[in-house]
């Protein structure tokens, strides 16, 4: 039996790793990709030789603050890379590595399971070249690659102004960047923006950049669609009455992010609505600590706060293990985590309030756009399930998934079921909570059908 | 409030929907009290399957019953729930196994059931597919596959558009019968009305002790996966003689397979499928089809039914009570008798007969049962 899992090796899973060891432990780490960092400090593949100034700009200093730290690490920890958790039940991971599958037997499991992008799906969405803000992000850091030669940002939200900024300093065009919150509402939070200091000091200089250097930047504007045939060709917007179009041959999109909560929900972690990030999420205590007293979460797979949060929430999560196990705690450093999470928390709900998910843009979605796109379900037969055809209608989101297959493809629902919530609440005029959320059913990603010999484990 | 009706129906699976719909059309005035919504348990998330082979016996009358009526499912209630007959295919991988087939050919024809057997040879030339340890089948033409995500709400939706009342989420906090009339408490509000239909799944269990007559039922969580969308070439739907492993590929390419069981918590309710099953699955459903090998399974699923010793369901009036019927316990395989059984109930209500055989269905068969562990 392993002491302790942590699942996920980004900025809270690497800090945790850290606390525990210290404690005198020797965590199993799992991960998806090849190599520690999480999304937001990936790691290109071996071999290739930009900087690490080129790759994480401002945060180059963290970047490799994060990974020094993993690869001292490495040898008191267990490092199961390229490895995913796709199912859990009582104390026991269930991994599939490379169509292997194998088990991690745990007494207690940090859940650092990460964030996704928040992706409100316009008519248009599908073609290639539209990426996620966050996948574009990838192309270029992990891969050193842009998803286009033109591209408009769309979207709102910190990552918006950097991505634009990292696609510009790379040498790509951005031929705009689309924010769909008006600069008046980032204005009215302007206070709370105030607390994140050096944050907020980042952002307003990736504007500034962009500005002095001709990019258009549009704020408070409406994307009605994507333009195209067989690959994108431009990108049609409505701001204040009118509308134009932006030529361009790519398009990355991202509203925020949204928690990857499957595995907690597999662990009988309970969920309640949050009205800030218009979502249900697990429910934890300060420390990470939840209703099942052998998981604990961590970072933006709980609640979305950013990379210096979940460093602080995994070093946190992992004390409270070190407690739960009856070892001794450093008290002192607790303290001084607590207060530096508490300052963050308040940040954290101006940057919420800035950069608002547009839920009218969701819920006005035209009918004929496809939600789904592993499913090809449009908005018009979401909102149809809404209303008594040949079936009761559905009130909530489980039976409109059954009625329609929105959600039931290759992503489970992890990509459209925000933008799903919005327009089957807007079609029932009721509040987004009432329409609740879908179960969660392994495996949280796909799993390979591979032959196994009898004797093999499991 | 209190609302008189003619019919109480408790329960909102396939079973208690079909007889809301059946009843209603007969202008009889009925209310179906559902605890969550319909079709959430057993009808709602089951395979798909509608298969007459194979069956046992007694329950043959019934299943032929029903399958008229999944012929005209649209004249009945506007959509054919996905139903098509694309044949069962019965699979044999030893000679044990095909010696039970052959078995089963003399019971299709005491039932007027079509029914093939198909040799080695010739099973591996119609469907190239199949793994080498198959070495016969017998194929059912008329069965086929339907959509279990749409059979009750669509025969809810139907059954209140005839003038039944359906209650979703409405779980019975009360039960009682005066000698004349039953009262039903759900959801704050009075139920009344002088007959009562248990068509509870697994709970039916606990309405059937409520009136003092438990039986042994006990909750069944059958274990199903479905792949991402493959090119589509299996066109039955198949199972296994012993029943570890049975597969179906929809029009639209995904791959639905199940064996094996789930766990559940019939309590809160609550099921899930478990890990180690779902793996075993898989190796089974390679071995009836190597093809599947390296396609991508992307989500297992689980309800909860009630199983019952014999394997076989509980239908037919209560021995305590007067104007208590029970249809539930279907054991894994209610789904494609649902139509009839709601046929099968308004016609014992209304018309005091039906003619389908029920002896082998009594409630009293099990003999006494400790009250407590009803």
């Amino acid at each position: 039996m392993t002491d302790v899992a942590i699942v996920g090796a980004g900025p809270a899973g690497t800090r945790a790793a850290e606390v525990l060891v210290r404690a005198g432990l020797r965590p199993v780490v799992i991960d998806e990709a090849p190599d520690s960092g999480g999304r937001i400090y990936q790691r290109p593949p071996r071999g290739f030789t930009r900087t690490d100034k080129t790759l994480y700009g401002f945060e180059a200093a963290k970047a490799r603050a994060l990974h020094a730290a993993f690869d001292a690490l490495r040898p008191h920890i267990e490092f199961r890379p390229e490895t995913l958790v796709w199912n859990i039940r009582q104390n026991i991971l269930f991994t599939s590595h490379a169509g292997d599958m194998g088990e991690v037997p745990f007494g207690h499991a940090l859940l650092c399971t990460g964030a996704t992008d928040r992706i409100v799906p316009l008519p248009g969405w599908t073609l290639p070249g539209v990426t996620s803000l966050g996948g574009s992000q990838i192309a270029l850091k992990a891969q050193g690659c842009a998803i286009g030669h033109r591209v408009a940002f769309v979207g709102t939200g910190p990552l918006l102004w950097l991505v634009a900024y990292q696609y510009a300093r790379a040498g790509a065009t951005v031929a705009a960047v689309v924010d769909t919150t008006a600069f008046t509402t980032k204005l009215r939070a302007m206070p709370g923006l105030l607390r994140g200091g050096a944050t907020f000091a980042k952002g307003f200089y990736y504007v500034g950049w962009l500005r002095a250097h001709g990019v258009p930047i549009i704020e408070g504007a409406t994307p009605l669609a994507i333009l195209g045939s067989e690959a994108v060709d431009g990108l049609r917007i409505r701001t204040s009455g009118s509308e134009q179009q932006i030529a361009c041959d790519a398009v990355a999109l991202g509203w925020g992010l949204k928690p990857e909560t499957q595995l907690a929900d597999l662990a009988g972690v309970p969920f309640a609505f949050n009205a800030a990030q218009r979502a249900f999420l697990p429910q934890q205590d300060a420390s990470g600590a939840t209703a099942n007293p052998s998981i604990f979460l961590a970072g933006d797979g709980a609640r979305i706060a950013g990379a210096d949060v979940a460093e602080l929430a995994g070093a946190r999560g992992a004390w409270a293990i070190v407690a739960a196990r009856g070892l001794a705690v450093d008290h002192g450093e607790v303290t001084r985590l607590d207060a530096a999470l508490a300052r963050h928390g308040a940040f954290r709900s101006a940057l919420d309030a800035a950069f608002p998910f547009p839920a009218r843009l969701a819920a006005t979605m035209p009918d004929e756009t496809i939600l789904c796109r592993c499913e090809s379900v449009t908005a018009g037969e979401l909102r149809a399930t809404a209303r008594a055809g040949t079936t009761l209608p559905a009130a909530e989101v489980n039976r409109a998934k059954a009625l329609s297959r929105i959600g039931m493809g290759r992503c489970q629902g992890r990509l459209c079921s925000p933008p799903a919530a919005e327009v089957l609440a807007a079609a029932l005029a009721c509040p987004l909570e009432s329409v609740g959320r879908l179960r969660g059913q392994p495996p949280v990603k796909p799993i390979p059908i591979m032959p196994r010999s009898p004797g093999s484990a499991p | 409030m209190t609302t008189q009706a003619d019919v109480l129906i408790v329960g909102g699976g396939g079973a208690g929907c079909s007889a809301a719909l059946h009843l209603a059309l007969r202008k009889v005035r009925c209310v179906l009290l559902e605890r969550g919504l319909v079709g959430g348990q057993a009808s709602g998330v089951n395979y798909g399957g509608v298969r007459q082979q194979g069956r046992h016996p007694a329950e043959l009358p019934i299943a032929r019953r029903a399958r008229e009526i999944w012929g005209r499912l649209p004249a009945l209630i506007g959509t054919n729930c996905e139903f098509e007959a694309t044949g069962h295919l019965k699979l044999a991988r030893n000679a044990t196994e095909e010696a039970d087939l052959v078995a089963y050919m003399e019971v299709a024809k005491a039932h007027d059931l079509p029914l093939r057997m198909i040799g080695r040879n010739a099973i591996h030339e119609a469907y190239s597919w199949l793994g080498p340890t198959i070495v016969a089948g017998s194929l059912a033409p008329d069965d086929g596959v339907a959509n279990p995500r749409l059979l009750a709400p669509a025969l809810a939706r139907a059954a209140r558009a005839a003038g039944a009342v359906i209650r979703e989420n409405s779980a019975v906090a009360g039960l009682a019968h005066d000698g004349a009339q039953f009262t039903v408490q759900a959801a704050g509000e009075t139920f009344r009305a002088p007959a009562l239909l248990n068509v509870a799944g697994y709970w039916g269990g606990e309405v059937a002790a409520a009136f003092g007559e438990p039986v042994p039922v006990s909750p069944l969580s059958p274990n199903m996966l479905v792949t991402e969308p493959l090119p589509y070439v299996i066109e039955p739907n198949l199972g296994v003689v012993g029943g570890n492993v049975y597969l179906r590929q929809i029009r639209r390419g995904n791959v639905i397979f199940g064996g094996g069981r789930g766990e559940s918590d019939p309590g809160r309710p609550a099921a899930r499928p478990l890990p180690h099953v779902s793996l075993t699955g898989m190796n089974l459903a390679l071995e009836l089809v190597p093809h599947l090998a390296g396609a991508q399974v992307i989500r297992s699923w689980t309800g909860i039914d009630g199983e019952m010793p014999d394997h076989i369901p509980v239908i037919g009036p209560s021995r305590t009570t007067p104007g208590l019927l029970h249809a539930f316990g279907f054991s894994g395989h209610g789904f494609q008798l649902a139509p009839a059984i709601g046929a099968i109930l308004s016609e014992i209500l209304l018309d005091g007969r039906t003619d389908v055989p029920l002896e082998p269905f009594r409630i009293d068969r099990f003999g006494p049962q400790d009250p407590l562990h009803g």
